[in-house]
This record gives C-alpha cells, structure tokens and sequence, in this order.
C-alpha cells in the first residue's frame, strides 16, 4: 500500500508525513509538486509548511500545482486524502473541503500540544480511533482559526463532518472548535494539528497522532 | 553620478572621497591608497568600507580572540576551526556538526521583526555554506525593563521575527533564553544560533580555486535593502538626535531562503561546487573578496550581470546591499549545466557572474569598464588590526569592594512570599509565551526543548546518536568580574549540556559589549575573552567559531558585559538522556555540589536593586567532575531526573521541576531563605528512585551531596511552607501573558 506526500516549495513538514507514514507500515512515496505523476499511490498526503511562502493566501498558488489536478480527480475518484495544516489550507483553496482557515484569534504563531476529540471515526483517516476518543498531538500554525458561513457550519455539524475538535480553550478562534473536517464520502480529511508530530514519544508529546496513519492502511486494504 | 573606474582614479588622483561618511578613519584612507598605489574607485571605496568595518573586521577584538586559537588543546574532534563560516566538530559515526552564534542587536532595536527575521536567516546561511543541513536554532535574548514601554515595542516584535523566519525555514527552535536588565532598553540582544548537520565528506570551503571556475550568484535579486546594514549598524554607537536608520535593515523573505536550502542541499548533494558563500553583512563585496583570497586570489566578475530587484542600483550600491537570500558558488564549467538545471528545478534565481582567474586581483567591471582591481586578501583578511587601549574601569574596585547585604526571607509566610515572587519575576517566569510561537517539532527530532536545560536533536534515527546545544550568559557576574564571568558561563553551558547526561564537545560564543573605544569597555571585552580562552583550555574544548557585537551602547551608557557562550555536546543514544524533571511519587531528591552564601550578582539580590560585591570563583576542575557524574549517572541509569541550579537558584529549579510534569516534591532545608535563594555554581538537583541512592553516593565520591526529601503530591512543600502547584503554576505562567498578551 502506497501513501504519496507531496512537496511544495516551502513545505516544511513533508519528510515527517513520510517518516509518519511508513511507521505506519505503508510504503511511503514522496511526490513533487510540478510533476503530474502521482506514481500509482493509493493515498496522498498534503503536509505542513508554507508552501509558495503562503503568498497571496495560504494554498492559494500550491492548489494550481500540477500535480494538484491528478490529486483532485483522484480524491474525487474517492482516493484517501489527507491535508495537514497547510494542506487542510489547500484542500479549502481547491473547494475540496468548504470554509477558510483564517489568522488565529491573538494574532500569533502558535505551537503547543493540544487536546483533541475524535468525532467522526468513520473517515478513511480515522477508523482507527474510537468516536470520543480524546487524543494530544501538536498544534503549531499562525492561520488555524476554521471559519464558515452559518449554513455551511449546519451542514457539516448535521451530516457529522467535523472529524476532530479542539477540547478545552479556543486555541485559534476556529467556529465550533473545529480542528478537522471531512467530505461528505469521508476519503478527504482536512486537519490543523500535526499527528504526524505525534508517533514516538521520544520527539512528541504522544503516539496518538500515529492513528490516522494505520487508520488509511486499513481503508486501502479493505 | 558618473561611473568612477580604475582609468578615471588613476588620472585624478586628487578627487575628494566621502571615506568619513562611509565610516573609514583618516589612516584607514591612507592605506587603502598605499595598498592601490592610488585613490580607490567609488566601488573599491565602497568595499573596503564594508568590509574593513568592526562587524567585518574584528578590528578591535582580533588581537584578543586569538587566544582562543593560542591556547587551544589539540581536539581530534574539530574538523574545521575559527576562520570559515563555522567550525565544525565531528561526533562519531561519519557525522559532522556546525554550529554557531551571531548578533543582529542593532538592526532588531531599529526594526525588531525584520532584525530578528534576517538574524535567524544569516546564522542559517553560515551554517548551510559549510555544507550542512540546517537541524535546529536557538536564540538568546536580551532586553530592556519588562514592564518599560519601549520592551513592548521590541519584544514582541523580535518574537514575531525570530518565530516567523524559523518557523517558514522548518528549523526546530530547541531553546535559548529571556533576560530583561534595565542595561539594554535602547540596546536589546538577538543572538542566534544554528546547528547543521552533515558526513565528513561534505564539508564545503569558501575557496575559488581553479583557474576558469566559474563564480554563480544564485538565491534572491539584489535590492537596495540593507546597503552598508553592518557597518552603519553594527560598527556605530547610536546617538539619540541621529537620524533615522531604518533603510539599513534589510528585509528578509523566508521562504526564498528556505527554497534556497532545499536547492542548495541538492547542489551540494551532487557535488557541484568548489567552493562557496553564503551572501551575508557586506554582500558580494565579502563574498567575492573571501572566496577569492580563499583560493588563489585571482577573479573576475562582470557586475552588470547581477540581477536586480532595482534597475538603478549603482554598481557601489550593488557592491555594498545586503539583500537576504543569496549564495556565491564556484563551479567547475562542466558542471555548470546540471548547476543551473537544479536552480531551475527550485525556480532559483541563477546567474554566471565571472570567472576564477590565475591573476591574483580581484577585478570586477560594469559594462566593460574596469571599477575595482585589488588584491582580495587586503579587503577580506588584511583590514586594520587595532591594539585598542583598555584600563580597569573604576566602578570594578568600587562594586566588588560592597558587601550586599539582601533581606533575607525568615519566617514561613516570608519564604512562600519569596518563592512564589521568584517563579513570578520576569526573569525567572515561564517563557511558554515566547516559545509556543516557535516551531519546536517540525522535522521530528527534537528530544529536547525549553524548558528543558538544553535542546537536543537527533540526528541519526537509527542508532540515535544525538546533539545537545545550551547557551549561558550571566551578564550579572560578568559586570562584576569578567574574567571569571566568561568561565562561569562557559561552565553552566557545559553543565546544562550534561545533565541530560551528554558529553560537552565544542564552544562557540557571542560576545555582546558597549563601545570598544571606551577603556573600561574594551577591559571588560579583553579580561572577557582572557577568561573563555583559559577557560576553553581548562575544561579542553576547542573555541569552533563566534561572533563579536561592539557598540551596543546608548550615549554613554554600555551593555552589562554578555558574552553568551553556547556549548554543543554528543550523546549516543538520545532515548537514554536523563529528563529534567521527574514525572512520578516516591523518588528521592538529592542536591549535588556544595552551596555558599554569596548572593553577590542573584536574582535575589537584583530584585532589591543590588548589583554589587564579588562574582563566584569558577572552579572549573570541580565542574568537570561534576560533569563526569552527571554522564556516568546517565549511562548507569542512576538518575530518574537532573536540573541545573543557576539563576534564581534551588527554588527556581524546584518550581521548574514540580510544574514540568505536576507532580509535587517536600524537601527540608536548613537556612532556609539563604540555601533557597543562593546561586552557587556547580550544582544540580536529581531525582533518584530510592534504590540507587548507594550508586549516586558511590559515583559521586567527594563531590557533596545532601538528601533534600521526596516527590509526589500536589504541592511544593519547604519544611512547614506549603504551595499547591495550581498557586505555583498561576505565579509562574502569568507573567509574560500579564507583561505581552
């Protein structure tokens, strides 16, 4: 099982998602952004960073990367899609996820172990975590704060997208403490938190971040 | 302006130059004349003037820090030594580390976000040119008053700036520090550091050897940002009436430069380079002149090829701009194809700006016309060498001749008062405020971090060897004493290395002082240096590299003396480092190494408005030892925990411990204000399971030791004092929230 990790220019976080990944025990793929090749993998991943410097808007230019479009169709197709903080920025730019992630609330960068509750474990990225579940992973972006127009908030509480939320204080200022949200086929998870920061206890605050990467190997196997 | 060259300097010999302005000295001029055998073009002018500044000459301070090369032991550890951009260490299974120091004091006074952001850039860049993965930074801080209008104008701003270029580069910030003393209101302290990471094999030199080489400018466009940023900045005193200095801070682009990295690294990955430099204060004048007198001395450039942001830059501003971003690499031409296809991979700018030649002039035209011919190793290595005259200043017989005398807390309702106002003071308080806006996880080695004492990297995922880096200044013992100052920072560095139980390898430093035209300044400079030097030979680690920042002075108000020394250290199995602090019940505290009553230069006694009486004496021989323990605790898994006693002393450490994880500790002490408050050097608080207190005694030989009590519980007990942690907690984490939210 192939999971691909792109990289942008200014993607920071990419040989982490690979490391994450193949812990995981999948075979882990890096794939170039201007390279419209996804090289036969069965999930893609989108990591942290700041691609094209977050130029414009953050994912506004990476979401018309080459290899963006062979993304899409595939995610589309109801391939395993994962965005990552910056990634989750782009899936909102490519309209593959609704909403926007707007300048955290105080204003500043943050970075902290955060708690977060899994609402939503039947995603291809969740299935390993129970519905409830209470998990830690780090938290580090400067634009995390999740914001929506009223209706789209409705929706997504009603059809049970929101995949994680933030437990405890507003750490950004995102609408209904979202962290994470799904589509409506569940394939594509959009997540500010980093588990990919969160695989061995050694460099993270906790493996719980390693569930959403044994949760796609499972999706791709069945 | 018309174009000034080497034709026109020569037929009119006697035209009026602005050298003064450009912050040359009279004998300087003179010099540059004799060396040229005529008046310098405006480009050689404009070079020389850059590159013979303080900041690019160590004019005042060369004749000091070669002791740091004289006295030097011979290291089979140190690959490459003081003089290139970093040193570097090696630290055992084929690996390389680089790692260095630098100020960007003045530029983050003037415009503290973008100061701070290109200071964390260039130490970035340093470490890069030797050939080395950027792994991680750091960065020490030093400002004014917390609580003074003018800190809420610069701190933040310096955190936004440190946080927002590192945080876009995915470096790790693993740690640094915070200090406020009322010294630094109109003169703040960035320093940063950066450790890379390498094979021996890769190790890259600012050489242009080889005839026909070709010199490549790659990375950003050349603007007009910055011009002269070191030698306005950096070499001058800042004067209150002055006029504004803001277009000399240059203004950085982070992901430009993390684009570089990654493009570099492929470059280098591939073998592409002879030699190369990153394009830092004093911009190409440096580079071309460095890499130029590296090698054989010969070089051509044609500067009319460089690209610009802005097409009116004068060939003497391109010369002198300090645009961010930027490398030089000299390139073999059957290697300049697949050069140029990895630029174009990153979508890096890259132009072939001249050649090497076998000449040994570095000549640089502009459109065919001939503006600069010099011999490149009278600008880059050969500047004015100054002997500067130093005296004791006289405030050192009259502070150190005080007896302080602080009040010391007594009774049980004093001495919680005093506990819970030292883990609230700023100098003390938790800094989360100003880490959870760095980066501490990306690229998933980071072992250690603050609060931690210091950051620990891993660098090999297999065999997890690991690195340790911690920086010390306490600029309090240096005002009192310099000499001892530099030893005893050199020896808490090492210390804070060892606790984590690994094994101190290298220094670098950076050293902070006010005017070096000043006696009394240029003492504390000299006696500053004679201590790290004796120190370095002392405790046998090699000086690596570092970095002099003079003129941080306001009118005649200098610094306090900062040298921040930072130690890098090697452990071969990061996953067996002793933490520190303790995360269950029922272990056994025990304090290592003997404490005195001298609260000359403490927390304590700065927080009554004292500053005199007589720093420590480092006994560097008793430190080793302590050392020696501290990693033999490790590696016989003695230890559950170990922290360093420094500033604010045992109740800093102890409110450091029982909030790191929640748990709470009950100790006994006798003297109780006095063994709270005192900062002795050389001591260490561990946490041991009951068990191994006969292996602790056995190791510990006569190094003192004394039981203190237990942990667990829910509170931070002395004797009959009893503080719940969530009392403790609010004192010690409101405070930055309170001072910056």
């Amino acid at each position: 099982m192939k999971v691909g990790v792109i990289t942008f220019p200014g993607t920071l976080d990419d040989r982490d998602a690979l490391r994450a990944a193949s812990v995981a025990g999948t075979t882990a793929i890096s794939l170039w952004h201007d390279d419209a090749d996804l090289k036969g993998v069965d999930a893609v991943i989108l990591p942290g960073g700041f691609s094209y410097g977050d130029y414009l808007r953050c994912g506004a230019i990476s979401r018309f990367a080459p290899v963006m479009k062979k993304v899409i169709d595939a995610a589309n197709g109801g391939m395993p899609l994962l965005g990552i903080c910056n990634g989750f920025q782009v899936l909102c730019e490519a309209h593959l996820l609704p909403g926007a992630l707007t300048r955290n609330k105080d204003l500043h960068f943050l970075c902290r172990d955060q708690k977060l509750v899994i609402e939503n474990n039947s995603t291809a990225w969740t299935s390993d975590y129970t519905q409830g579940q209470e998990i830690v992973i780090p938290l580090k972006n400067g634009e995390g704060s999740f914001q929506c127009d009223d209706q789209t908030l409705a929706k997504l509480e009603g059809e049970g997208r929101i995949v994680a939320r933030y437990v405890g204080e507003n750490p950004n200022g995102s609408r209904n403490l979202i962290a994470g949200i799904t589509n409506e086929r569940g394939n594509i998870v959009g997540l500010m938190p980093h588990p990919e920061h969160a695989i061995e206890t050694l460099t993270g605050p906790s493996t719980d971040g390693l569930g959403f990467f044994t949760s796609v190997l499972k999706a791709m196997v069945k | 302006m018309a174009l000034d060259t080497v034709a026109i300097a020569t037929a009119n010999p006697d035209t009026t130059q602005p050298f003064a302005e450009l912050g040359l000295k009279g004998d300087e001029y003179a010099r540059i004349k004799e060396i040229l055998g005529r008046r310098p073009t405006s480009s050689e002018l404009a070079m020389y003037s850059v590159m013979w500044s303080e900041h690019c000459s160590y004019k005042s301070s060369k004749v000091h820090l070669k002791q740091f090369g004289d006295k030097a032991v011979k290291s089979d550890a140190l690959l490459v030594g003081i003089g290139e951009n970093a040193g570097v260490v090696d630290v055992g299974q084929g690996y390389a580390v680089t790692f260095k120091v630098e100020s960007h004091n003045h530029p983050s006074f003037i415009e503290p976000y973008q100061g701070a952001a290109t200071g964390v850039g260039g130490i970035v860049r340093d470490i890069l040119t030797m050939g080395a993965r950027p792994i991680a930074v750091m960065d020490p801080l030093r400002f004014g008053p917390a609580d003074a209008a003018d800190t809420r104008r610069v701190l933040p701003g310096v955190i936004a700036g440190v946080g927002g270029y590192g945080n876009c580069l995915g470096l790790p910030n693993i740690g640094g520090e915070v200090v406020f003393d009322e010294t630094y209101l109109g003169n703040p302290l960035v320093n940063a550091l950066c450790v890379g990471v390498m094979k021996h094999s890769d190790i890259k030199l600012a050489k242009a050897a080889g005839a026909g080489n070709l010199v490549v400018l790659y990375g950003a466009k050349t603007g007009g940002d910055g011009i002269g940023g070191v030698s306005v900045l950096a070499s001058e005193t800042f004067v209150a009436t002055g006029p504004a200095k803001r277009p000399a801070v240059q203004v950085g682009d982070p992901f430009v430069e993390k684009v570089l990295i990654e493009c570099s690294l492929e470059i280098f990955a591939e073998d592409l380079v002879v030699g190369i430099q990153d394009l830092g204060g004093a911009g190409l004048s440096c580079a071309t002149s460095e890499l130029a007198s590296g090698g054989s001395g010969g070089m051509k450039v044609e500067l009319d090829r460089v690209p610009l942001r802005d097409a009116t830059l004068s060939p003497e501003e391109i010369l002198m701009s300090e645009s961010q971003e930027r490398m030089c690499a000299i390139v073999e031409p059957s290697k300049i194809d697949r050069f140029l296809e990895i630029c174009k991979k990153w979508d890096v700018t890259v132009t072939v700006i001249g050649e090497v030649t076998d000449g040994d002039r570095l000549e640089i035209t502009w459109h065919g016309e001939l503006i600069v011919d010099v011999p490149p190793r009278t600008v880059a290595h050969e500047g004015p060498v100054y002997s500067r005259p130093f005296a004791e200043p006289a405030y050192i017989a009259r502070v150190n001749a005080e007896v302080i005398n602080p009040v010391i807390p007594q009774t049980a309702q004093e001495i919680k008062d005093a506990i819970l106002m030292m883990a609230a003071t700023p100098n003390l308080a938790d800094k989360s405020w100003v880490t959870n806006q760095y980066d501490r996880y990306v690229q998933g080695n980071t072992v250690q971090s603050q609060p931690d004492d210091s950051g620990m990297v891993r660098i090999d995922e297999k065999s997890h060897l690991g690195v340790a880096v911690a920086t010390d200044a306490n600029a309090n013992w240096s005002y009192l004493n310099p000499y001892e100052g530099a030893k005893l920072a050199l020896a808490e560095a090492a210390r804070n290395i060892a606790t984590a139980g690994a094994i101190p390898l290298a220094v670098t430093n950076c050293l902070n002082f006010g005017s070096p035209e000043d006696l009394g300044v240029m003492w504390q400079f000299a006696e500053t240096v004679r201590g790290l030097a004796d120190g370095c030979l002392e405790m046998g680690l090699p000086v690596t590299g570092g970095n002099v920042s003079f003129y941080n002075q306001t009118g005649d108000v200098a610094i306090l003396p900062t040298p921040v020394i930072g130690v890098l250290g090697v452990i071969d199995d990061v996953r067996t480092r002793t933490p520190m602090s303790f995360d269950r019940a029922g272990l056994e505290l025990y304090l290592i190494g003997a404490s005195d009553e001298n609260l000359s230069g403490s927390e304590w006694a700065y927080l009554q408005g004292l500053r005199g009486g007589q720093a420590p004496t480092a006994d560097l021989q008793r430190e080793m030892r302590l050392i020696e323990l501290l990693v033999k605790g490790r590696t016989d898994q003695i230890f559950t925990a170990a922290h360093d006693l420094s500033q604010g002393g045992l109740t800093a450490t102890l409110t450091e411990m029982v909030l790191r994880h929640n748990i709470g500790a009950a100790i006994t002490l006798e003297n109780t204000g006095m063994n709270l408050l005192v900062e002795t050097p050389g001591r260490v608080l561990v946490a041991i399971e009951p068990a191994k207190a006969a292996a602790l005694k056995a190791a510990a030989g006569d190094i003192p030791l004394t039981y203190l009590g237990t942990t667990g519980g829910d509170a931070l007990i002395v004797n009959d004092v009893e503080i719940p942690l969530s009392q403790l907690r609010t004192a010690h984490t409101s405070t930055f929230q309170k001072l910056f939210g």
